[in-house]
């Protein structure tokens, strides 16, 4: 299991990002992390691999865990040789490299499966097997995800941290990935998703976490979090009443304070 | 036109030592973005370790041997002092500003010189090069045996340097970490051992470069100047580009030997150290056309 609890990170000694996050990735499952822009969801990801000292930042409270292991003091590539690898937002591919050198960097620690990894992921991702030569700066953003994707699975990790996959991408595309991040689940690994697409990281999840300015506002299944009213109308643009449950004025005002707090 | 040719030919000679030279700085500032002034130490350091290796080896197997052989613990005991410097002076300075890593490396440089400069003596040292500056007719043309042997020993290093960076692991990681860091981190790439290899490995090349150059006349303490002809070598050739730094040594090297031996002909009025102004030129020359290099890409800062 990872996980992290009470978790309050700084950045350049000022900047309060988390504070006092609990969250909990067990083995083989989906994990939902929802929260708008700021919220602190990739400062999260970051405590947990060990990439907070790239950013100025640090862990001033609390502690990241993995079986019950201390990961606070971990550089980032030996958290990666724990098994827990974390795809960046925005993709990030190393754009002047081929297909298939980006994947030989994802083995980066797993050389001695290189072969056989190379094959899986190749038959997860058929549009980057037609083009193994091709520089990756020419793949189109979906693609560049996938490869981001591809590249991770490289050292057939426990746990995959996804941190906006399907950030501008189109809805089928969106789809792909999803479909993709399940199958990946289906072998084993376990998926902590960071998403503004609620509706795609809900259906597929098991669990779900909401953050908000840094603190975790919701922690329930994911089934749960689908049916929640704030979820709805905040994460899925949809508003009580639209949906034919008609429970709609009694509760504005509280609505109206909790949309408050929750755009702060 | 043997005349021309046979300047050439030397020109390719000292341009693929400059090629060396350039390549290492250029290594150091894509995984660093430093440039290191630490090279010219480094080249001194590794010319001298030669110069006392060859005759403690007395004669080994064939002509030649014991000189390369000597290269080669050279190149190796020079990266490891590459590797000591980065880990003591550069590494703890890691996130400073890139202006103040580079006068640290001056520092390091002249520190490094005053130490090698004890074991060099006043003269000059032999280096222990079998042939001097016995010369060879090839293909009807007068050259210098040791400008053949800097053309042969840099393209056998420059080909295992392409294999390294093109297949080996290290060579692909240090590929990655160069174009996004943080991303390479989360591939298990320890940046921190990428910084190592490519000092260690700039200090290698600067070792073979140094005792290369140094089979004409030997060590003194002023090899080290040589060094800098690689500066204006690899802003010719774009700062960060590996290609670049090969052919902009190598067309330095050739403009100085062509100016070396037409300037006093054509134009004697201009006095007897024009060739050594030559690199500078050439290279204000090409930056007025192409201002990044000729393979250097725009943005060469990346964020
Ligand atoms: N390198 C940094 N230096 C200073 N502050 C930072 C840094 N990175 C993030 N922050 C701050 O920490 C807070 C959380 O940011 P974080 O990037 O974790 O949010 P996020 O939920 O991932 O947002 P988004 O959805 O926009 O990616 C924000 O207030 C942000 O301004
Ligand atoms: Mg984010």
């Amino acid at each position: 299991m990872l996980s992290a609890r009470n978790l309050e990170v700084v950045y350049d000694d000022v900047v309060l990002a988390l504070r006092g996050v609990s969250l909990e990735v067990p083995d083989g499952r989906i994990v939902a992390l929802l929260g708008a822009n700021g919220a602190g969801k990739t400062s999260l990801l970051r405590a947990l691999t060990g990439l907070l000292d790239v950013h100025e930042g640090e862990i001033t409270k609390g502690s990241v865990s993995l079986d019950g292991e201390d990961l606070r003091r971990t550089p980032p590539e030996a958290v990666v040789r724990k098994g827990v690898r974390q795809v960046l937002e925005g993709r990030r591919v190393f754009v002047e490299l081929s297909i298939e050198e980006n994947l030989k960097v994802g083995a980066h620690t797993a050389r001695a499966s290189m072969a056989e990894n190379l094959e899986r992921v190749y038959s997860l991702f058929p549009v980057l097997s037609d083009r193994r030569s091709l520089t990756a700066g020419y793949l189109s953003g979906g693609e560049q995800q996938m490869l981001a994707m591809g590249r991770a699975m490289m050292s057939n990790p426990r746990y995959l941290l996804l941190d906006e996959p399907s950030l501008g991408l189109a809805p089928l595309m969106v789809e792909a990935i999803r479909d993709v991040i399940v199958e990946i689940n289906s072998t084993g690994t376990g998926v902590l998703l960071v998403e503004q697409n609620a509706s795609m990281a809900l259906s597929i999840a098991h669990h779900g976490y909401v953050m908000e300015t840094g603190r975790v506002v919701l922690d329930k299944p994911a089934a749960e979090l689908l049916a929640d009213d704030d979820v709805r109308e905040f994460y899925l643009g949809l508003h009580p009443g639209e949906d034919g449950s008609g429970r709609k004025s009694f509760r504005d005002a509280k609505h109206y304070r909790r949309k408050k707090r929750w755009s702060a | 036109m043997s005349t021309f040719l046979e300047a050439v030919v030397r020109g390719l000679g000292t341009g693929s030592v400059y090629a060396l030279l350039a390549l290492g700085f250029v290594i150091i500032y894509k995984a660093t973005s430093v440039i290191s002034f630490a090279q010219p130490a480094l080249m001194l350091s590794g010319a001298v370790v030669t110069s006392y290796l060859v005759p403690a080896m007395g004669v080994l197997l064939f002509t030649g041997f014991s000189f390369f052989f000597s290269v080669a613990i050279a190149a190796i005991i020079t990266a490891a002092l590459a590797l000591l410097i980065e880990r003591l002076a550069i590494r703890p300075m890691v996130g400073k500003a890139v202006f103040v890593v580079a006068i640290i490396t001056l520092g390091i440089d002249i520190a490094v010189r005053v130490v090698v400069n004890g074991f060099i003596g006043l003269g000059a040292r032999p280096i222990g090069f079998p042939w001097g500056l016995d010369r060879v007719t090839v293909l009807g043309l007068d050259v210098q045996i040791r400008h053949l042997v800097m053309m042969g020993t840099v393209a056998l290093v420059i080909t295992a340097l392409y294999f390294f960076f093109q297949r080996s692991k290290y060579g692909l990681a240090m590929r990655a970490a160069a174009l996004d860091q943080e991303a390479a981190m989360t591939m298990g790439v320890s940046v921190g051992g990428v910084f190592a290899l490519s000092w260690a490995i700039a200090g290698g090349l600067a070792a073979i470069a140094g005792s290369l150059l140094a089979t004409g006349a030997g060590v003194d303490r002023q090899l080290w100047i040589v060094a800098l002809v690689a500066l204006p070598a690899i802003i010719l050739g774009g700062l960060d580009s590996l290609e670049g730094a090969v052919i902009g040594g190598l067309l330095i090297g050739v403009a100085e030997a062509l100016v070396g031996t037409y300037q006093r002909q054509y134009a004697p009025w201009l006095g007897d150290n024009v060739a050594l102004v030559a690199p500078y030129a050439l290279m204000l020359a090409v930056l007025l056309v192409r201002p990044y290099g000729i393979f250097g890409t725009a943005e060469v800062r990346r964020v």
